[in-house]
């Protein structure tokens, strides 16, 4: 590595290749297209082409790769969910993590930390140990931990928060774990490009054609295409890309903001997670604090920051490691989150035919982004809905038939 | 800090409010059909756009409509709801 690192260091042009090519212009005709090229779209089409023997695969982005919410979240990787077919999807995902940045031939930073999700009231503890058992009955690796575990482990963090929010325990999951987001899109972009995906960047999707409940092309900024698949994976764009087909749907969007404080020494290596206090946090290798927070509070369809986020944020923060007060926050952002009621995606099959949805990911997206790629391509593949995504589909709300996640997958509700 | 005209108290910090989401007309749960309703439950109108919102200012506990423009934060306007929607 450090001879590699020279040569590159010494040659005159940067000797590596590009990671993807640019191709030229969209063909008039294609097996699928699909919107987005974030970390589940490139996934799917890396799994159609890899698996599936899919040829003529486009996938279309209005930015540039990786440019909405793969790019902004706090890249927290975690299977501790509270519902079996939670559990059951989001453990595949992180057996699929953890051989990723080989099968792709991407350093992704996969970092295992164990996540602690902290207890400060009974009522939190009392999900926490179901979460456990249910975890633990399907093989995921949680246990419950008490306080002098706890402070223990991290001996940095003020047990009683403050004095106002004393932890009472913790949920401990072994797995949890970090990667580099940015790398996980460009690490599907690559292998999806050399298996002869096509990506077209500031390719904008302006209408989507049907025809007697079949989709049969899509209207771009650079042309138009007939294809008889089309995917939608655009995060906080799904309902407009719904509204092109007429369709309505429970997404509902909210921003979601983050922010990142200046390097410091490691000194944290587990991720912590506090539903009460509206935070989680982990290091990054380079020593820069992740910080995340729950959903602004009301609909906005802009990725602005705020100051209250900041404050509120760092109010919090310093709740549990008050020794933090003299650091500076290098930069703070925002995603569009694509919220359901149900705190679980919707995936799947629609009710226009060859229109497939992978969307609803709200706050909870980033860790899905392999098992939502290997589904997803199966489910086109074969025109079902995959065994792991059959309670995430988008009939279920017309059922009556939701799936109770909400006390797993995000923080302050 | 953002302002926010309430009708009753004028001008008043955001942090005061509570948004609860847009106005709505029901179905007639006698006359309409199960999916008729569980579309009114679940589903909402997720694209950008001016939209008018139920907001609540907590202090005074008082109820009333927002003009919003949910592509820039905007604030259009803000009035007391009319008697028939606040019956409903």
């Amino acid at each position: 590595m450090a001879w590699r690192l020279l040569k590159i260091g010494l040659s005159s042009r940067y000797p590596e290749p590009r990671m993807f090519r640019q191709p030229p212009r969209l063909a008039p005709t294609y097996d699928v297209v699909i919107i987005g090229a974030g970390g589940h779209g490139l996934a799917c089409a890396y799994n159609l082409a890899r698996h599936h023997g899919i040829k003529r695969i486009a996938v279309l982005e209005k930015g540039y790769i990786g440019s909405g919410n793969t790019g902004r979240n706090t890249t927290i990787i975690r299977s501790n969910y509270l519902t079996p077919e939670g559990v059951r999807f989001y453990d595949r995902s992180v057996q699929l993590w953890r051989n990723l940045g080989a099968q792709l031939g991407l350093n992704l930073f996969y970092s295992t930390r164990g996540h602690y999700t902290l207890a400060h009231t009974d009522a939190t503890l009392r999900t926490l140990r179901w979460r456990a058992e249910v975890n633990k009955h399907l093989g995921v690796d949680s246990r419950i931990v008490g306080p002098e575990e706890i402070a223990a482990a991290l001996p940095m963090m003020d047990m009683s928060a403050g004095g106002h929010a004393p932890i009472l325990g913790a949920l401990l999951h072994a797995p949890g774990a970090v990667a580099r987001h940015d790398a996980v899109a460009w690490g599907y972009a690559r292998a999806a490009d050399r298996l002869g995906v096509e990506i077209h960047q500031q390719t904008e999707v302006l209408g989507i054609n049907a025809q007697g409940g079949r989709v049969t092309g899509v209207r771009t900024s650079c042309g138009d295409i007939s294809t008889s698949c089309v995917v939608s994976a655009v995060a906080g764009y799904t309902p407009r890309i719904l509204k092109m087909l007429d369709l309505t749907s429970p997404i509902y969007v909210h921003p979601l903001q983050a922010m990142v404080s200046e390097p410091l020494k490691p000194w944290l290596d587990p991720i912590i997670v506090s539903g009460s206090l509206h935070v989680y946090v982990s290091q990054t290798a380079r020593g820069e604090l992740v910080m995340g927070a729950s959903l602004d509070p009301r609909e906005l369809h802009s990725a602005r920051s705020t100051r209250e986020f900041t404050t509120d944020l760092a109010q919090h923060m310093l709740d549990l490691f008050p020794f933090l007060a003299g650091v500076k926050v290098n930069r703070q952002w925002a995603g569009l989150a694509d919220m359901t009621p149900d705190f679980a995606p919707i995936m799947g099959r629609t009710p226009v035919d060859g229109f497939f949805l992978d969307a609803g990911w709200g706050t909870w997206g980033f860790k899905a982004t392999p098992v939502a790629g290997e589904t997803m391509a199966a489910t086109i593949a074969s025109n079902r809905n995959h065994e792991l995504i059959q309670s995430f589909d988008w009939g279920r709300f017309e059922r009556f038939e939701l799936t109770g996640e909400k006390g797993a997958a995000s923080v302050g509700h | 800090m953002k302002l926010i005209p309430c009708p009753l108290n004028g001008l008043r910090p955001a942090d005061e409010f509570l948004y609860a989401g847009e106005v709505r007309a029901a179905p007639d749960p006698a006359q309409c059909t199960d999916d008729q309703w569980a579309r009114h439950v679940f589903h909402r109108s997720g694209i950008p756009g001016i939209k008018q919102e139920w907001w609540c200012h907590t202090p005074s506990g008082y109820w009333f409509i927002v003009e919003r423009d949910t592509n820039t934060d905007e604030i259009l306007r803000a009035y007391a709801p009319p008697a028939r929607v606040a019956a409903s």
